[in-house]
């Protein structure tokens, strides 16, 4: 049984209010404490390491698998496996993501390596927020790995938030894309105090027809440090767009290294990074309309990171 | 009414240079003013100063009797006062529908947030859902700007060029909507603008050179460009059909 901040965490990184329908497993503490499996997906545990298998099977359409984390004691470092084999031909979303309540100091730590194999055809949505909260004392972090081979002509979607509390955070992201295989991410980043996020987005389009479309945004406050860097490979006549934008504010710091590398003279590649402050003139304007400036600059942060 | 007195503004860090000079102006409720005159003459200034976005280095500014030179925009906004910038900002994430939903406040009905989009020549259909950032030209980008003050309903809206950066087209649609704005909403309207078909819908046109509000007179008088020495001092001549600066 989950009680009242379980759900509350629960509700921040996967919109869980309840039991949700379909498939989904709840990760308690290091611990699976919740699971179901549905005709067209199977959950099972690992036996090799802490984790879970998960199969969609070849044809599944408009179903949703939850897989959330949550830690609400501190002292715990918690890794686990998580493999995924999405059918061809699937239409499949996976919500998953992690939160963190520290009822005291200490710190909480939570490394999830998932894999996943995205089948023909298939189109996957995979949705990831982080959240933290609790005792100001604590150290939370969050390590993801997230690992994608998508094969011919598959669409994979992936959005990625971390939406504040967590103190550090290393961010590992690699895809493969092959023949005309689509992905698009969306990567929203907010720290603040001296909270540290850094993320590694490594993209590699092997077929030709494959495309990539990232757009990462985050926001910088206090004195926290955000790192970004971007490896966009093309092997193929490939098209890859990576689109990178910071809001820096107070004694904030952000960078953001790229490298777009083409091995193919077919393959089109664009980086764009713009890294900038809230300007005064959005302020005014959102003045204009009767917002007090906290008022205005947090829809602007708001807007920015929806 | 809002009442200028003695109005000065001294540019950022050199309190010698004064970019408007004792300015003295009265605006009645309900007119159309458009201000004129060179670029670098001081309109911008002046429109901004109204709206506090630039405070007077001495001054009064008074709306309706009530002293409101220290307040600040949000204050001024919240009294009635509306506002569109000459190069609107650009919003990244936030859409037109957000936008309007703010400018309208509390209770913004998907209803209300078409119809005012409607009023500046827009398709709801096609522009709601869409970022108040890149990817609108600058003739949307300014209607939008249009529709933030008409969904304010303010009772003094100031209008700082808002033929500035756009097409013919895009003009016809924002002169149509200042004569509209003018005959529903009863609010008095400033506009900044070197716009013939602009300044032809004014009720009373104020030159500005200099930081000096130096003439005023009447829309045809000036279109005219000829005005009697007794009445307000001559204007110079306005090319027709063209930009004034």
């Amino acid at each position: 049984m989950l009680d009242a901040t379980e759900w509350a965490l629960l509700s921040k990184i996967a919109d869980m209010h309840e039991t949700p329908q379909g498939a989904y497993n709840i990760r308690k503490n290091g611990v699976g404490v919740e699971r179901r499996s549905t005709e067209n997906i199977s959950i099972s545990t690992k036996t090799d390491k802490p984790g879970i298998d998960v199969v969609v099977a070849v044809g599944t359409k408009n179903e949703s698998i939850h897989i959330p984390v949550i830690l609400t004691s501190v002292g715990i470092s918690d890794t686990v496996y998580n493999d995924f084999t999405i059918g061809a031909d699937s239409e499949v979303v996976i919500i998953a993501g992690c939160g963190i309540h520290s009822p005291g100091p200490g710190s909480a730590r939570h490394d999830g390596i998932h894999s996943f194999a995205v089948g023909p055809r298939a189109h996957m949505k995979y949705i990831e927020r982080h959240y933290g909260e609790g005792n100001e004392a604590s150290i939370r972090t969050l390590n993801p790995v997230t690992i994608i081979e998508a094969a011919r002509d598959s669409t994979v979607e992936l959005e990625m938030t971390q939406i504040g509390g967590i103190e550090s955070a290393l961010r590992d992201t690699k895809v493969i894309l092959h023949e005309n295989a689509k992905l698009i991410l969306a990567e929203r980043v907010l720290t603040s105090g001296s909270q540290k996020a850094a993320s590694q987005i490594t993209i590699e389009m092997s077929g030709d027809g494959a495309s990539a479309q990232v757009v990462s945004r985050s926001v910088a406050r206090d004195s926290s440090r955000q790192e970004y860097r971007f490896d966009l490979l093309g092997k193929a006549a490939c098209r890859g767009h990576i689109q990178c934008d910071a809001i820096v504010m107070d004694g904030a710091s952000v960078s953001s290294m790229p490298m777009i590398d083409a091995r193919d003279s077919r393959a089109q590649l664009i980086h764009e990074a713009a890294i900038g402050r809230i300007e005064s003139e959005q302020l005014l304007k959102l003045e204009s309309l009767g917002l007090t400036e906290k008022q205005a600059e947090a829809r602007i942060i708001e807007g920015f990171l929806a | 009414m809002l009442k200028i007195r003695d109005l000065s503004v001294s540019a950022e860090g050199a309190t010698n240079l004064k970019l408007l000079k004792d300015i003295d102006a009265t605006f009645a409720d309900g007119r159309f003013y458009a201000i004129t005159g060179p670029n670098g003459g001081g309109k911008t200034t002046f429109a901004k100063t109204l709206m506090g976005i630039v405070r007077p280095s001495s001054g009064t500014i008074a709306l309706n009797g009530r002293d409101i030179t220290d307040k600040n925009v949000t204050e001024r906004a919240m009294l009635g006062l509306g506002y569109a910038f000459q190069t609107p900002p650009r919003f990244k994430g936030l859409s037109v529908r957000k936008l309007l939903a703010l400018a309208l406040g509390d209770g913004a009905t998907e209803d209300a947030v078409r119809g005012i989009l409607a009023r500046v020549g827009l398709d709801a259909r096609e522009y709601l859902d869409r970022d108040a950032g890149g990817g609108l030209s600058g003739g949307e980008m300014k209607r939008i700007e249009f529709a933030t003050v008409l969904a304010r309903k303010p009772t003094v809206a100031i209008f700082d060029e808002p033929e500035a950066g756009i097409d013919l087209w895009s003009l016809g649609y924002i002169a149509e909507a200042l004569s509209g704005m003018r005959a529903d909403s009863g609010a008095t309207m400033i506009v900044i603008s070197h716009q013939e078909r602009i300044i032809g819908l004014a009720d009373e046109v104020l030159y500005m050179t200099d930081g000096r509000l130096s003439r005023r007179g009447t829309a045809a008088d000036f279109l005219a460009g000829i005005a009697g020495e007794e009445k307000c001092g001559p204007f110079p001549t306005a090319e027709r059909g063209a930009s004034y600066a």
